[in-house]
């Protein structure tokens, strides 16, 4: 087990290096000069343009400017931002709060009703299943821009219940403007969660090793819990850590409907404004939790399941 | 419970299960008896209603299924249980002996959790107490080093020890029927022996009710105290296995033990019966083996035969007597073979 931990460490850090060099690059071949955001309109002399670019470093060669860039991010300094001047790290850490919150809440609802709703699926042919699938069908129809529209028009408007946009202050406050966004973030992984739990427990309830279970007189939920739901996460754990990762890009359009300053939105901002530090920032910050939700899930795969576990000690 | 009340009785036993078209039905008036610590055979070829007779009797029927006729336990109808005491039966009465080990054990939890479960579960067991009768009982079954077993998972043990482990699981219940569902036919043919020699010895041991599943009608013979032959979810012969090589009268029994009748001079050697075996819902308003039986007669596409006593046994054949006479004559039939 510690060596498959360690395997998939040496993996995530290899992946964001590889990754932060294909940003770093993308980016230096991105139409447009960096120094332009800070010119605007304003077209300068070549001196000028040749002080600016030194001071940027941008007169460097791209591997130096990388390997500077490196080790700054090592030791936390992600640069300044070309717009504000403001500390990136500073910019980037005001709005992961936020962020985070909301892809908490969003995960938690996908957890309580993807979950809920597929075991109840499961386990109830007939009318409950059939009402389950067709909820499930609608709801991963629903692109999160209608979904917030919708969510902002009955619920902040009509009904006033919540925030139309922007947070409230205080922990609370957050929560409390947090829950229409996060709705509207966790419709569609909801319907799919359903799906995919209730296939998975319908597949594991007819198994032979269920049947042993039935066949020894356990009673109904020791029997659920040992045999069916434990045999069933593989699959369920997949789909949330894939959803859960999946959320992050769903913050880009939910923030911006509901006006909420996360990093959805900076990141939104930032490349409209062409604020290249930030947009590097933020770019990494997304691949990099997407790759930590994949290694979570592996690990959480071969603590589930024996076979894998002993498949990582032969590696 | 009188002396007189059979430990395990079938009768009229029917199941349909729902197929396109309606109702199919997979097993057909089955009557069977079983007294304590008797072993029965109950052999057939695919597909002719093995395992469902054994669902029957544990009374987990896919679903949809419609049961005709009663399983009486002990004389009690499975079917009037409630869920409580139906639990209970299939705790403390019946054990099942699954013919794939590797499918019918969980494999994410270790073998002692699997071995200890019911015990825990059911009975309120400690988990040490548990734990150390599932040593002794694995020990009982040849497994060797038994504590670090139960620490393993089932990947981690072959299909012989699995299917040790599977009759070590049963035998900790401590029932007192032994339903074994073809249970070395998923194993190595070199540890087959091997296997049924530990379920026949522990069953003589504890003098254990058996119902023994088998393709091979010579290895029921050989641990059986009687046999039955299914053949399209009917039984068609039923005799004591020391009676079967003297006494066999069904043409399909004949045909399983490869004692062809000699009126067929041509097919003497073929052991394998020809054509297709049939299931219970294809078969026609006669007898179901017609499309396959070398004597048959208009009488038997027409009406369906009884099972009735014929030397000592019984068995479902109009022309059983008939047939008799000519083999044991030993003359050939002047009549044409279909
Ligand atoms: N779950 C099921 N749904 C529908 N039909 C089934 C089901 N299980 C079994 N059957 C049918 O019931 C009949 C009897 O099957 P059964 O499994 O009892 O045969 P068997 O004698 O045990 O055969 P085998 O030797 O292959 O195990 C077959 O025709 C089979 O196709
Ligand atoms: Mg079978």
């Amino acid at each position: 087990m510690a060596r498959l931990i360690l395997h998939r460490l040496g993996g995530l850090l290899v992946t964001l290096l590889l990754s932060s060099m294909v940003i770093f690059g993308s980016l230096y071949l991105a139409p447009g000069s960096p120094e332009n955001v800070l010119f605007g309109n304003r077209a300068p002399s070549a001196a000028t343009r040749a002080a600016v670019r030194h001071q940027l470093h941008l007169d460097q060669p791209l591997p130096v400017r990388y390997w500077d860039w490196l080790t700054g991010a090592l030791h936390g300094d992600l640069g300044r931002s070309m717009v504000t001047g403001q500390p990136v790290a500073e910019r980037v850490g005001a709005g992961l709060t936020t962020t985070l919150l909301l892809v908490a809440m969003a995960t938690v609802l996908i957890a309580l009703l993807g979950l809920g709703l597929g075991t109840l699926a499961a386990l109830r042919p007939g009318p409950v299943d059939a009402g389950v699938s067709v909820a499930t069908s609608v709801s991963v129809t629903v692109p999160p821009f209608v979904a917030s529209t919708v969510l902002i028009s009955v619920f902040a408007v009509r009904l006033g219940w919540f925030p139309a946009s922007g947070t409230e202050p205080g922990f609370l406050g957050s929560l409390h403007s947090l829950v229409l966004p996060a709705c509207a973030l966790a419709l569609i992984a909801c319907g799919f969660l359903a799906r995919v739990t209730r296939d998975a427990l319908r597949e594991q309830l007819v198994r032979e090793h269920v049947q042993t279970a039935e066949a020894r007189g356990l009673a109904r939920w020791p029997l659920l819990r040992r045999h069916v739901f434990r045999n069933a996460l593989p699959p369920v754990i997949t789909a949330m850590g894939l959803l859960t990762a999946g959320l992050l890009a769903g913050t880009l359009v939910v923030e911006s409907a509901f006006a909420v300053p996360g990093i959805g939105q900076l990141t939104i901002q930032s490349v409209a404004q062409k604020d290249f530090p930030v947009v590097q920032a933020v770019a990494l910050l997304l691949v990099a939790a997407f790759v930590i939700c994949n290694a979570a899930t592996d690990l959480i795969q071969a603590l589930i399941d024996p076979r894998l576990r002993a498949a990582g000690r032969n590696t | 419970m009188t002396d007189a009340t059979p430990l395990l009785e079938l009768r009229g036993l029917g199941v349909q299960l729902p197929g396109d078209g309606g109702p199919r039905a997979v097993l057909h008036g089955i009557d069977l008896t079983l007294g304590a610590g008797e072993a029965l055979g109950l052999v057939g070829e695919s597909g002719s209603g093995k395992s469902m007779t054994m669902r029957a009797i544990t009374g987990l029927l896919p679903p949809g299924a419609q049961l005709d006729g009663t399983v009486r336990f002990e004389g009690e109808d499975i079917a009037a249980m409630a869920p409580s005491t139906l639990r209970r039966y299939r705790d403390r009465g019946v054990g099942m002996v699954f013919q794939d080990p590797r499918a019918h054990i969980n494999p994410t939890r270790r073998i002692g959790s699997f071995l200890t479960e019911a015990l825990t579960l059911n009975r309120g067991l400690g988990r040490r107490a548990a734990q150390a009768r599932a040593i002794a009982t694995l020990s009982e079954v040849g497994i060797d080093e038994p504590e670090r077993r139960l620490r393993q998972y089932p990947h981690e043990l072959s299909g012989g020890m699995l299917q040790r482990v599977m009759i070590a699981s049963v035998l900790l219940a401590e029932p007192r029927l032994l339903l074994a569902d073809e249970p070395t036919t998923a194993l190595d043919v070199t540890i087959q022996a091997e296997v049924v020699g530990i379920l026949d010895q522990l069953r003589r041991d504890r003098g254990l009710g058996m119902v023994f599943v088998t393709h091979d009608l010579d290895l029921a013979l050989a641990v059986c105290h009687r046999v039955a032959v299914m053949y399209a979810g009917r039984i068609v012969e039923v005799r004591s296995a020391e009676r079967m090589h003297e006494e066999n009268a069904h043409p399909y029994t004949r045909g399983l033990l490869g004692s062809r009748p000699a009126i067929d001079h041509r097919a003497e050697r073929l052991t394998a019966i020809p054509g297709r075996p049939v299931s219970a819902f294809e078969a026609g308003p006669g007898c179901a083996f017609a499309t396959r039986c070398a004597h048959v007669q208009p009488l038997c596409r027409e009406r369906p035969p009884e099972l009735a006593p014929f030397r000592g046994g019984l068995v479902r054949c109009h022309r059983v007597a008939e047939i008799h006479q000519e083999t044991s004559d030993g003359t050939s039939s002047q009549e044409a073979t279909a």
